[in-house]
This record gives structure tokens, sequence and C-alpha cells, in this order.
């Protein structure tokens, strides 16, 4: 556990939770990315700006972290070739709307209200995001 | 006043994944990682981002209960409770397998955006490739609903 940043990830977390309960309280919406960013994508939809302006809050959030402390900015470490990272996109994308949400919609929103569908979506993608590891790491690339 | 809080909104977010270190791909697969538990070198960081994300979001729920509308907004969009279904299955199936792969997620990927993450051609060949990926599933939607 050499790399566990127990601190970092308790402060960062309570942060999200903080941010999805302030936009559920101000806008009365659920702060599930996958589905804002399809709605994003559709400018003729209401809620097309609404949409748009949390996403370009996203990276905005991160550069306001590196004023801050530059230190406290995580370097990408991006492994895997580009079919890799074009495949693993294609099936997040395609995936979390098949499934009306993501890590942040079924996981963070849902899990709190004790949904059943997001309780089943989270334990369902966390079951194979961990047997595709396993596979990558200790079948294929051993 | 909406757009206001939803930019807000996104800032504590893409401030809270960057703080958690969840930008980094590598945070998250070694989370997922299960075969490290025993072996070392585990990483439950993720776990903590889940520790304290919930119990705040469950009081955004107790809080939202004595509400009878949002503060910016005519009323709460919350989904209603639904049975479990093939869809949810099987898309949830599909999502963890992409984010087995790459180690990225949506939420993260979008905050990785900002210059200051590097691996910026990385970051926006993935975000294509999402945003195509949401494009094909709406070819699997008989009735869009958001």
């Amino acid at each position: 556990m050499q790399n566990f940043m127990p601190w970092h990830g308790l402060t960062g977390g309570i942060l999200i939770g903080l941010a999805a309960g302030f936009y559920l309280l101000s806008v009365g919406r659920m702060a599930g990315i996958s589905g804002i960013l399809e709605s994003a994508l559709k400018p003729a939809s209401a809620s097309f700006i609404l949409n748009l302006s949390f996403l370009v809050g996203l990276p905005l959030g991160a550069l306001l972290i590196w004023l801050i402390s530059p230190q406290l900015v995580p370097r990408n470490a991006f492994s895997g070739s580009t079919a890799t990272l074009i495949a693993a996109g294609l099936l997040v994308g395609f995936g979390s709307r098949i499934a009306n949400g993501c890590t942040s919609g079924h996981g963070v929103c849902g899990l709190p209200r004790f949904s059943v569908r997001s309780i089943a979506a989270t334990l369902t993608f966390m079951a194979t995001a961990a047997a595709t590891v396993f596979i990558m790491r200790h079948l294929v690339g051993a | 006043m909406p757009i206001v809080a939803a930019v807000i909104a996104g800032i504590m977010f893409g401030a809270g994944l960057t703080v958690a270190q969840m930008t980094n791909p590598r945070k998250i697969l070694d989370f997922l990682d299960i075969a490290a538990i025993a072996k070392g070198g585990w990483d439950p960081t993720l776990l903590m981002v889940f520790i304290g994300a919930l119990p705040m979001m469950f009081l955004a729920y107790v809080i939202q209960r004595r509400m009878r509308r949002p503060l910016a907004a005519p009323a709460f969009l919350v989904p209603k409770p639904s049975p479990i279904d093939t869809r949810l299955v099987a898309g949830s199936a599909i999502f963890g397998i992409g984010w087995g792969l790459a180690g990225v997620c949506p939420g993260p990927a979008i905050t990785a955006l900002a210059p200051t993450s590097g691996q910026i051609g990385s970051v926006i060949l993935f975000v294509l490739a999402m945003i195509g990926g949401i494009l094909l599933s709406q070819f699997f939607t008989a009735s869009s609903t958001g």
C-alpha cells in the first residue's frame, strides 16, 4: 500500500460529495457525469447550457487546485496502447449510457439513496473492471 | 442562476477528483487490482473517496426531503425507483470493462482536459472515443430519456 493516499482521497471525496449535493439542492439534478455529457452533446435540448456549464467547471476545478498547490495535481499516468485507449473510451461511453449512469451517477449519487438499481450497477461495474484488470495485468501482461 | 450553480458544482467536483488523485488512471487500476491485496501494492485511495463522498450526498438527500423545490430551479429531477433490468446490468458490465482497460471514467476524463494534468493527447483521444460510445448507445435507446 505504498501509494495509498488516504487523506487526499477522503478530502477529495468530501468535495465530490459536497459538489453533487450542492448540484442537487440548487439545480435539482443528479451529478451523473455520463448523463450530463450526453445532454451536453444535444444543443437543442433545454438543459444544454446547464449541462455544458457543469462540464466546463470540471477542468476549471483542476486548474484551481493547481493554482492553490501544484503538488496536489496528479501527473497523468496513462498506460496501454492507442488502440486500448480508444476501445476503453468507446466501452465507457457506450456502457454508461446503456446503464444510465457511471461511477458518479450510480456510485456517488445512487448509493446514498439506497437505490437498488445503483447498488446492482456499482457491484456489476466494480466486478467487471476488477476482472479486466486481473486479465490485463496478470494473465495477458504477465 | 442555475448556470452559475452548475459551474460552481462542476468546479467543486473537478477540484475533488483532482485532490483525490482520481484523474490519474494509475490510482484507479491499482485499486481495481485485487490480486495486489494479497501480493502487496494495493491502493485503496478510491475507497476513501467513496467514504468521503457518500455521507455528504446522504446529507444532501436528507435536506432535499425538507425542501419543496431546489434553490435555483422549479423542481427536483430525481429518478423514480425502478427495477433492475438487463440494460442496467449489461451496460454496467460493458462500462466496467472499459474502466478496467484504461482506468478512466467520464468525470476524471473531462477533468483531465485541464492542461495541468499532462498527457493531453491521450486524454483527448479517450474523450473523443467516449463521445463516440455515447453516440453509438443512442442507436440502442428506443425511448430516449436523457
